[in-house]
């Protein structure tokens, strides 16, 4: 009789057939909805700043920083992670998820204390997107010192 | 008769009476299907502790120590303790056990756990090592989550096919004198590994395991799977449960009429938003002492093979890429003695 073991790769599509699968449309059209609004909500921010007599620079700043201002206040009451399960990367990927990756950790770390606890863990989730993201950035300036 | 049945399978020849059994859950597992069978519902998952881990070692604690009054028994009386969680090095458990001034075995095997304490704890009692052993496990939905998967306030969906970490604790007393239900034989389970690596998916990395144990548990002990009133697995959820009726019936076993998972009993997929089902050391240990051995107690079931189920990951190995093994053991409680 031929054992468990050795039905691997009839297993593994069995598996893949079985479980169900995301609906990628739906998903998508909440994603794009939220993010959307996220954005369209950055914006606002940002033409009231400039309107006040800010430059575009100053007013990119002062948006970013109240995004993620909000995005943490948001993870902090216990609000984010249920944006999240509905809207997927639509909130994941705009600022705000960013202040709900460094918050969320620091929450969930501040058990093993502010040094190797908090400080240590707080950018487990966030860590990548910063190094890939100075790493970029390094290339982009060497471009533009060197070619551009 | 020989106390070894066919390739792996145990046939205690004084099968230990199952003394008493208690469980304590967390309030979502209040609020499933199962509610009216759990000795204790918690209020808030930190239980007045201040860590989810705390909190685990203080629900294991109480509900060793409320088993042993149940049995009518004092903490002296017990000779050995079986038990073991999900956090790294059994912490939740090791810690517990400084309270009780009991030699004690500390296990791993994942949520198979239950099944690997009873197991082995039957097996000290028939070989006439102990009159009285406890064997108990327990999870807790954050701390494993905590040290599993991701932060609790971290806004991401969780996949279709995971299941929920269940919160809580189930312990026994197993004893050499007793009316039943008596534990009769054991499977204990091979490690298999399908090359799975969903780690979102254990219910499938799982389930060979599963189907292994059963379908050889019927061979060894020369039985058809209406033998049995229940047969049980630990916490393969939805779709663990589709593949191991599907793997049986691969090996002319049906096991349509009489097989469900605890991960699929404890929670309500409709209303509680646990996708594949439940999963954890407590999701067959709370289902065990709560629903199943309270329904032999009315009579519902009289023979049942319980089989806890385990998946052998650890957040490390799933970041190197390895595929995720699963084992499962299981134990044949039944009523009355042939």
């Amino acid at each position: 009789m031929e054992k468990i073991q050795d039905k691997k790769q009839q297993y593994q599509q069995r598996v893949e057939e079985i479980s169900p699968k995301v609906n990628l449309l739906a998903s998508s059209a909440k994603a794009f909805f939220v993010g959307g609004l996220i954005c369209t909500f950055g914006q606002i921010i940002t033409n009231v700043i400039k309107n006040m007599g800010y430059s575009s620079d100053e007013a990119a700043m002062i948006t970013s920083i109240t995004l993620v201002f909000i995005g943490a206040l948001l993870t902090g009451v216990d609000i984010y992670d249920n944006i999240g399960k509905y809207a997927g990367a639509g909130s994941l990927i705009p600022i705000t998820g960013f202040a709900n990756s460094i918050v969320s950790s620091a929450m969930e770390f501040k058990k093993e204390g502010y040094i190797f606890g908090l400080g240590a863990k707080i950018f487990t989730i966030a860590g990548p997107v910063l190094v890939y993201g100075l790493l970029a950035s390094m290339v982009v300036g060497l471009y533009h010192y060197l070619i551009y | 008769m020989w106390k070894h049945l066919g390739e792996q399978t145990i046939r205690l020849e004084s099968p230990p009476t199952i003394l008493a059994a208690s469980s304590t859950v967390g309030p979502k597992e209040g609020q499933g299907p199962l509610a009216s069978y759990f000795d204790v519902i918690l209020e808030d998952v930190l239980w007045g502790e201040d860590t989810w881990e705390k909190a685990e070692t203080k629900i294991l604690k109480e509900t060793i120590q409320r088993v042993i009054t149940k049995a009518d028994l004092t903490t002296d009386q017990i000779q050995y303790i079986f038990a073991g969680d999900l956090l790294n090095q059994i912490v939740a458990t090791s810690f517990a056990m400084r309270e009780f001034k009991v030699p004690f075995f500390g296990l791993y095997g994942a949520c198979s756990t239950m099944g690997e304490s009873m197991a082995l704890a039957s097996i000290m009692i028939d070989g006439g090592y102990a009159d009285y052993v406890v064997a108990a496990t327990s999870s807790h939905f954050c701390s494993a989550e905590k040290q599993f998967r991701s932060p609790l306030q971290l806004g991401v969906q969780r996949s279709l096919t995971a299941t929920w970490t269940v919160t809580g604790s189930g312990a026994v007393v197993l004893s050499k004198e007793g009316l039943g239900p008596y534990v009769t034989h054991i499977t204990p389970g091979k490690v298999i590994d399908l090359g799975v690596k969903d780690s979102m998916n254990l219910g499938a990395t799982m389930a060979p395991a599963a189907a292994d144990t059963i379908i050889n548990h019927l061979l060894d002990t020369n039985r058809e799977p209406d033998y049995y009133d229940l047969i049980i697995t630990g916490d393969l959820g939805v779709i663990g449960k589709q593949l191991v009726l599907e793997m049986a019936q691969e090996y002319h076993y049906d096991l349509s009429k009489n097989y469900t998972d605890c991960g699929v009993e404890i929670f309500d997929p409709t209303t509680q938003d646990t996708h594949a089902g439940g999963s954890g050391c407590a999701c067959a240990a709370v289902t065990l002492t709560g629903y199943i051995l309270k329904e032999m107690e009315k009579g519902t079931f009289e023979k049942v093979l319980f089989i806890p189920t385990g998946a052998l990951l650890s957040p490390l190995s799933t970041q190197q890429g390895e595929s995720v093994p699963g084992v499962a053991h299981a134990v044949a409680i039944e009523t009355n003695l042939e």
